[in-house]
């Protein structure tokens, strides 16, 4: 029972973790590497907004995940958009922005261990037999929300349809009138913004450190390339698996394996189904 | 209407005539082809001997190896069209073998070298083995996993001395060997990839790259291909990790690092992707940079990011891409 419910609420947040980034890489292409740095600096910013200026709590967090949204904007207008479509120049160049970014949040002052955010709710609650923080049943609630929102946004919306027709094919889209670089756009600023809200949610389960971005980033990555890349359904699935299989491993055999293990779920899964599981004809077109 | 000019670049006369076999019939002909190809040997031959102190030289030596590294992205990136973004996982290997060979097995260090240089390409290209269906991005997230993940693994099991490391491996006999190991090594690797990819091997390489239907519809095997150069690669690789745990005398967690992935990208980037010379080129520019701004701590990772955010999103083409078009033509003015 313990693992069933720590497995899940495990997977929601590597879910969490991983939707921007796929969200971003299944509509305009663009592998945002950058992501991880997107997850600290939300944590930065809110942390930053409630100690130095004391705002409250929520609205340090919208400002955060505000600003986090205006910069992937400006990435984006003013530099990945010059390289648009050239694979090697866009992982290289985001990288390389994340990398700036952490480093420079590291000089800023982000060295110490002593940055954390407060929960949202405290108290334990029991849930048959098995005591659960009230603030990682938060998250899995927030999660939810942040998931039918987006289904919601990309099913029924006008602009989140433009959107969805921009990443089934790109030409036909701009045919019938959407704009390409701002479907991008738009995308960036979403996806920068659900990175960051992933931040400023999960990091008052632990504390913010320079090094939650790398692993964020590899996460996010492990588990679209699990899922199939450039697929939502694949992301969310690809979550399930790396999160149950790092409690089981936790549970069962112990946690220095918990690595190990999601390393070689993805080796496997590679070799059996080189397009993920979820990679459809157009991801095996580019892939194989 | 306002009259409009563009450029209009054109072969110097001298470029052309050197093409063929032809150029050897006159000396300004034959001195414009090898003046540059000279001018980096003897300048990489003299560097050792005019740094000013050992502590110099040894940035040399860091030069040496990140110049190899950069080649080796450069090679598999622009000629394979595997990005890999974890050079450090060759280093880490290459260095771990050494250490485990040397000062395990006390095996000397003219022996480990080679055997781990061998061994370790052998390993690399086994633990590629399952990402080479993958293109693209999906290979580069691949590779920038890797490494991070067997510095976990090396930490989460606690084996090959955990967190401490291996020590005690003997060093080189004298700096002098430390610096023209490294420099001969770099010089041979990079003349010999450049002819590597001017056979018709190379020609295969790139159709890899640019059309692997193509290669596939020649009845040729991608992955056999993809194998052979992530061999190459890796085996400069893992020279270098070797050549690092015996510089160092020590072998850890930190030869999987970022840094030696993300200053081979930034050298290749800087000194222009596609030309192998390049790489290498910004490697001797970059270390030193890096080595100056050891003062600043943190914030030199985040310079050279800013370094490398402008080159690639302002000056893709690099250095030495934009010194060859000097070199080999002019640009003049035309009205359109």
């Amino acid at each position: 029972m313990k693992v069933l419910i720590y497995g899940i609420i495990n997977s929601v947040i590597f879910a969490l973790m991983a939707s921007g980034f796929a969200l971003v890489y299944s509509i305009s292409g663009i592998p945002n590497f950058a992501h991880g740095a997107m997850y600290v600096i939300a944590a930065y910013f809110t942390w930053l907004l409630l100690t130095n200026l004391g705002l409250p709590y929520l609205l340090a967090i919208i400002l955060g995940v505000g600003i986090v949204g205006l910069i992937g904007a400006l990435m984006y207008r003013f530099l990945l958009i010059r390289v648009r479509g050239m694979a090697l120049s866009e992982i290289i160049g985001s990288f390389a922005i994340g990398l700036g970014i952490l480093e420079l949040v590291r000089f800023a002052g982000l060295k110490m261990l002593a940055y954390h955010l407060p929960p949202y709710i405290a108290g334990m609650v029991e849930i048959a037999g098995v005591p659960v923080d009230l603030h990682r049943i938060a998250i899995v609630g927030i999660a939810l929300v942040v998931f039918v929102g987006l289904w919601l946004f990309t099913h029924y919306s006008k602009l989140g349809l433009s959107l969805r027709g921009i990443a089934q094919d790109e030409r036909t889209a701009m045919l019938l009138g959407i704009d390409s670089d701002r479907a991008a756009l738009v995308v960036m600023v979403l996806g920068s913004s659900v990175a960051g809200l992933a931040g400023v949610v999960l990091v008052p389960l632990g504390t913010i450190a320079v090094e939650a971005g790398y692993e964020v980033l590899i996460y996010a990555l492990a588990i679209c390339i699990l899922g199939g890349l450039g697929n939502w359904v694949g992301a969310l699935v690809g979550s399930f698996v790396i999160g149950f299989a790092q409690i089981i491993t936790v549970n069962f055999i112990g946690s220095q394996w918990q690595i190990v293990v999601a390393l070689l779920a993805i080796i496997i899964i590679l070799i059996l189904k080189p397009s993920g599981l979820f990679g459809r004809q157009k991801e095996l077109e580019e892939r194989v | 209407m306002a009259m409009t000019k563009r450029r209009e670049r054109l072969d110097r006369g001298i470029r052309v005539r050197t093409e063929g076999f032809y150029a050897l019939l006159s000396w300004r002909e034959i001195g414009y082809l090898v003046a540059p190809r000279a001018a980096l040997i003897i300048g990489l031959l003299i560097l050792p001997l005019i740094m000013p102190n050992v502590y110099w030289q040894r940035v040399v030596c860091l030069m040496g190896l990140f110049a190899l590294l950069a080649l080796c992205f450069d090679f598999l990136a622009e000629f394979v069209g595997l990005i890999c973004l974890g050079t450090a996982l060759f280093v880490g290997v290459g260095g771990y073998l050494s250490a485990i060979l040397n000062a395990w097995l006390g095996l000397p260090l003219l022996l480990t070298i080679p055997i781990a240089t061998v061994g370790g390409a052998i390993f690399c290209t086994l633990l590629l083995l399952p990402c080479f269906p993958l293109r693209g991005i999906y290979f580069a997230i691949m590779t920038l996993i890797y490494p991070m993940m067997a510095a976990r693994v090396i930490e989460a099991l606690g084996i090959l001395g955990s967190t401490n490391g291996i020590s005690g491996l003997s060093g080189f006999p004298n700096i002098w060997v430390e610096l023209y190991l490294i420099i001969g090594v770099g010089l041979v690797c990079l003349f010999g990839l450049r002819r590597l990819v001017g056979e018709d091997i190379g020609l295969v390489l790139r159709g890899v790259k640019d059309n692997d239907q193509a290669i596939k519809a020649s009845g040729m095997n991608i992955t056999h291909y993809k194998i052979l150069a992530t061999f190459i690669a890796s085996g400069i690789g893992s020279f270098v990790g070797s050549y690092l745990a015996h510089l160092y005398q020590w072998a850890g967690l930190s030869l999987f690092a970022l840094d030696f992935s993300i200053l081979p990208i930034s050298a290749s980037i800087v000194g222009g992707l596609g030309t192998l010379a390049g790489p290498m080129l910004g490697a001797f520019m970059l270390t030193p940079l890096s080595e100056l701004l050891r003062s600043l701590g943190g914030l030199r990772i985040a310079i050279y990011a800013i370094i490398l955010v402008f080159f690639i999103f302002f000056r893709t083409e690099g250095l030495l891409n934009y010194a060859q078009r000097k070199y080999h033509q002019f640009q003049h003015w035309v009205e359109v």
